[in-house]
Parts: C-alpha cells; sequence; structure tokens
C-alpha cells in the first residue's frame, strides 16, 4: 500500500507532491469500485432508502461511542448501525409492515436521538465533519482498514450475487430455487453496514448514500445485462472518484461532495446516451 | 431439455402414471383464523390440475404452504418410481404469479438461468454451459429467442413462458403454477397453455395450477379442484363444471335461467 502511494509521488502533479492528496487517491481508487458493485444490488433490490438510513442512523452511533467515552467511535458506530439495519429487517418480517415505513420509523427515532446525544452541552459543531466528511485526513493505517473491508465485504458481495440478486427479484421465486431468502438478506444487509459506516467519515453521512446510488443508477441506462451494469457501475464509480477528487484539489471544494457531483454528470450523460439510442 | 431423461430412465413418457404427489390433511391458520383446512390431493405423473375458488378461498395460500413458505399441519409426500426427488421432499419448480420486480433492472434472461443455477457470480459472465443449458430449456417453451433479452423489456406472456422454463431447470417433481394467464392476453394465453400442456406429457410431470380462467382451464386441465377453504368437490372437467356449488359460486347457473 505504501509503495503505491510513493509511486503517486513521482507523477509530475502539483497535487502529487502532497501525501495527503496521494494517500485519498489511494483510499478512492480502492473504495469507489466496491461502491459501484454494491450500488448494483442496493438499487436492485430497493433498498436505497435503507442504506440511507444506515448512513444517518450512524450519527446516534457517533453519539453513543462518544458518550461511552471510546477513544474511536468507530466501533460503536458499527455497532449501533448493525443493530438497526438488522432490526430494520426483522421488524419487516415480523410485523409485515411496509419496508418504508419501518424505515422512516427507525430513521427519525436515530436520527433524534443522535442529534441529542451530540447536541449535549451545545457542542454538535464539533462533529460536523461527519456530515460532510473530510477525504483528505484519512491516514495509511485507515487505509489499511478500508483495504480489508473492501476485500472481505467485495469477496463476499461476489460470492453471493447471485443470491441476491433473485432475492431482489422475487423472494418466492428465490425460495423455490432453494435460497435462504432470510440469511441472505443479512448478509446483504451487513454488507452495506460495513461499506456505509466504514467510509462515513471521509464522505460524509449526508452524501454517501449518492455515492452508493449514482453509479448503479448511471449503468441502468446503458447496460444490456447484469456483467455490463457491474462493470460500467464500477468504472463509473472509479472515475467519479479519481475526477472528483482532483476537481475538488484545484476548485478547493469539499471532495466527497464534488465526487458526487461528478457522479451525476455521469447520470446525466448515460442518460442523454440512453435518449439518444431510442 | 437433457434433464428429461434422467428423470424417468428407460420409461416412455406418458407410460409412468404411478409415481404420485401426495398432499395429505394441510392445514394453514394465519392470525387465528382458518384459511385453507385438510386438504388432502392426489397428484399423479402427466396430469395437470387445476385449483379454482372465490377469492380469498385460499388457493395461493395451499401453494404457499407446498412450497413451505407458510407455517402449516399436515404433510406432502412423493412416492417416486424412479427419479431423484426425496420421499419426504419432492423437488418443486414454482412460477410466480406476477414477477413483482424493477422494470428497469438490467437483468437479463440469461443472467436470471445463470443465477439459479449456478453459484459462478453473473457479473463475471454467463458460462457457456449455462447459456447452452438455459437456450434448449427456453426452446422447449418456444422462448429460445429471448435468452439475451432484458427481463424488463418482456411482455406478461414472454416472462411467463421465461419463468416456466425456468421452473423446469432442472426438471421438478411437482409443478406449481399460481395464476400464470393473468394479466396475459388470448393469443399468450392460448400459447401457454398449449406449452404447458405438451410439457405435461413430454416431462411426465405433476402439474398443479391456480387459475382465474374458467374458459382456458376445461380444455387444458385432466382435473379440477373446487376449493373454498376446503376442497368442495374434485374431478374431470365436466363433471366439476357441472356441480352446483361450483356454478353458484361462479355465477353460472344465473347464466342458465336467462
Amino acid at each position: 500500500m505504501s509503495f503505491l502511494i510513493d509511486l503517486l509521488a513521482s507523477l509530475p502533479f502539483e497535487w502529487a507532491r502532497y501525501g495527503f492528496m496521494r494517500n485519498a487517491l489511494v483510499a478512492v481508487a480502492l473504495v469507489s469500485p466496491l461502491f459501484g458493485v454494491m450500488g448494483t444490488l442496493v438499487v436492485n433490490n430497493r433498498m436505497a432508502f435503507f442504506s440511507d438510513a444506515i448512513g444517518h442512523a450512524s450519527l446516534t452511533g457517533l453519539g453513543l461511542g462518544i458518550l461511552l467515552g471510546l477513544a474511536d467511535p468507530l466501533l460503536a458506530l458499527v455497532a449501533f448501525a448493525m443493530l438497526l439495519g438488522i432490526g430494520i429487517l426483522a421488524l419487516h418480517r415480523f410485523t409485515r409492515s411496509a419496508m418504508d415505513t419501518i424505515i422512516s420509523l427507525c430513521m427519525s427515532f436515530s436520527v433524534a436521538l443522535g442529534v441529542v446525544l451530540l447536541s449535549r452541552g451545545g457542542n454538535f459543531n464539533r462533529y460536523s465533519h461527519y456530515l460532510i466528511g473530510d477525504l483528505l485526513s484519512i491516514t495509511p493505517r485507515e487505509i489499511g482498514w478500508l483495504c480489508l473491508t473492501a476485500f472481505l465485504v467485495g469477496g463476499g458481495l461476489l460470492l453471493c450475487y447471485n443470491r441476491i440478486l433473485l432475492v431482489g427479484l422475487n423472494e418466492s421465486l428465490a425460495r423455490s430455487r432453494g435460497v435462504n431468502t432470510w440469511w441472505t438478506q443479512m448478509f446483504f444487509v451487513s454488507s452495506i453496514v460495513m461499506v456505509v459506516t466504514m467510509n462515513l467519515s471521509w464522505v460524509g453521512l449526508l452524501i454517501i448514500n449518492s455515492l452508493l446510488i449514482l453509479p448503479a443508477a448511471a449503468a441502468r441506462n446503458i447496460a444490456g445485462n447484469t456483467r455490463q451494469y457491474v462493470l460500467f457501475a464500477m468504472t463509473t464509480a472509479l472515475a467519479s472518484g479519481i475526477c472528483g477528487l482532483l476537481i475538488s484539489y484545484y476548485a478547493d471544494t469539499a471532495s466527497g461532495a464534488t465526487i458526487v457531483l461528478v457522479a451525476m454528470g455521469f447520470y446525466f450523460l448515460t442518460l442523454a446516451a440512453k435518449a439518444l439510442r431510442q | 431439455m437433457q434433464t428429461s431423461s434422467d428423470h424417468h430412465t428407460g420409461i416412455a413418457p406418458h407410460q409412468c402414471g404411478r409415481c404420485c404427489t401426495n398432499i395429505d390433511k394441510i392445514s394453514v391458520t394465519l392470525d387465528r383464523h382458518p384459511v385453507i383446512e385438510d386438504i388432502s390431493l392426489h397428484l399423479h405423473c402427466g396430469e395437470l390440475t387445476t385449483v379454482v375458488g372465490p377469492n380469498g378461498a385460499g388457493k395461493s395460500t395451499l401453494l404457499r404452504a407446498l412450497l413451505g413458505e407458510v407455517p402449516h399441519t399436515g404433510s406432502i409426500h412423493f412416492l417416486p418410481v424412479f427419479g431423484p426427488g426425496r420421499e419426504d421432499a419432492p423437488s418443486i419448480g414454482y412460477v410466480p404469479q406476477s414477477l413483482d420486480f424493477d422494470r428497469f433492472s438490467p437483468c437479463s434472461v440469461c443472467d436470471l438461468f445463470a443465477a439459479s443455477a449456478s453459484r459462478f457470480p453473473v457479473p463475471l459472465g454467463c458460462r457457456g454451459g449455462v447459456r447452452q443449458t438455459a437456450l434448449s430449456a427456453l426452446e422447449a417453451v418456444e422462448a429460445g429467442g429471448l435468452l439475451d433479452r432484458k427481463l424488463g423489456k418482456l411482455s406478461g406472456g414472454e416472462l411467463q413462458r421465461v419463468l416456466l422454463a425456468l421452473s423446469l431447470t432442472p426438471v421438478p417433481n411437482l409443478l406449481l403454477l399460481d395464476e400464470p394467464v393473468s394479466g396475459i392476453d388470448l393469443p399468450g394465453r392460448e400459447l401457454f397453455y398449449r406449452t404447458v400442456s405438451g410439457l405435461r406429457r413430454r416431462f411426465d410431470l405433476s402439474i398443479l395450477m391456480v387459475s382465474h380462467d374458467l374458459a382456458g382451464i376445461a380444455s387444458v386441465s385432466d382435473r379440477i379442484v373446487f376449493l373454498d377453504r376446503r376442497v368442495v368437490c374434485v374431478g374431470s372437467p365436466g363433471e366439476v363444471l357441472a356441480n352446483r356449488d361450483f356454478r353458484h359460486a361462479f355465477g353460472l347457473d344465473l347464466e342458465d335461467l336467462s
């Protein structure tokens, strides 16, 4: 990993002289393809609102982590988001209420609780970087962690891709093909939670969901089968990540949000391509 | 399809007729209300049994109980003469009523087959063997040309035939069809019935179909079960269509008067 970062230093660009930019670039190149693959499944299985809720729920996890006096609130963040994710799934299954109602309920609850916890003593501003994200402060050690989660979650997703795809199409059909829908959904929900929470601090919770959804939405416009869908989504995510980061450097803007805007640009491009073809 | 021969080795289709799926006293209770009670049916190979009944009669619940999706009492046994099915658990193929899915999904027909048939991740591509199996399954239902089409671009009838082909890969002991022709135009219905009718002979399948389409089922079914929470009457299409309760439930007795 450090070899890669050092290699970037030899590039003849102004930004390549800064360690923080090299770290950020490696992190983006590592994680954005994973966002692309995961996004294809999130969009297929209509879980976009779910992943959004997980991002927002992290506020409570953060609050709890600070309340418990943890040195790194990330642990509390992951734990709470996981609990909420599984909770939403279980509530949906056992009360047979509509998924969006349950998600909305859980999201309002956790956002309110999070704001209450974090605003105690009037210090909410201290945590505002979680809302916007700070890609440039990422350290090589954090990149190591990202690398590990990307590898585990990415590998797991690929292994379970077929089953998640079937469950998203129709649960009864999936079950008749011998798929254990409960465990498949549990695995999928846990992967979403891992990807969202691990990347929250650099993307920011306000826009992390866009980064998940936009590349897949763009890929959908032009893909003719699942293989192209995943390939286009990964490419779009990677291209938006790298372009967005570099633009944010020259324009001096928040990198997470810039990346999302570039991804949005790609979405409109593919939309135009689709319209032209018809 | 290559699986047709290993289902009943050495026996020409149409001669088996012996193996049987035994549905024994199946009851389902949801929220303390009985939905279906004491349903017992014998389904023979090569026979198409159609379940009819008013709305809320428990037709779909019966299928879901057979699929193991709702808790139920009673049992389902498969008595094989030959074939891969275990006695306690027949292999079941299922065609859902309407595939409630995202019409804009780029999932192709081949992807659907690959995702169902193998664990090799679909994003890495459809492998040759899977493609060939899918193609021959589709050709068996006159849908060979649909292999590379997107699921969302198929018409209702095309989608139903694709799902039918999928449920036959591999050939199951028992095939469940849940209102397969609702939402399909008349020519599509005829094609679907003709295909199903051919399949039952070709693969010597037990087929259980739920349907509202009274006009279509009479000619295609071997037996009709009139269900209204319990089995009201069972028999050949002629017998059931003449049954007084049946005619009353579907408003056919009024037609006689006029």
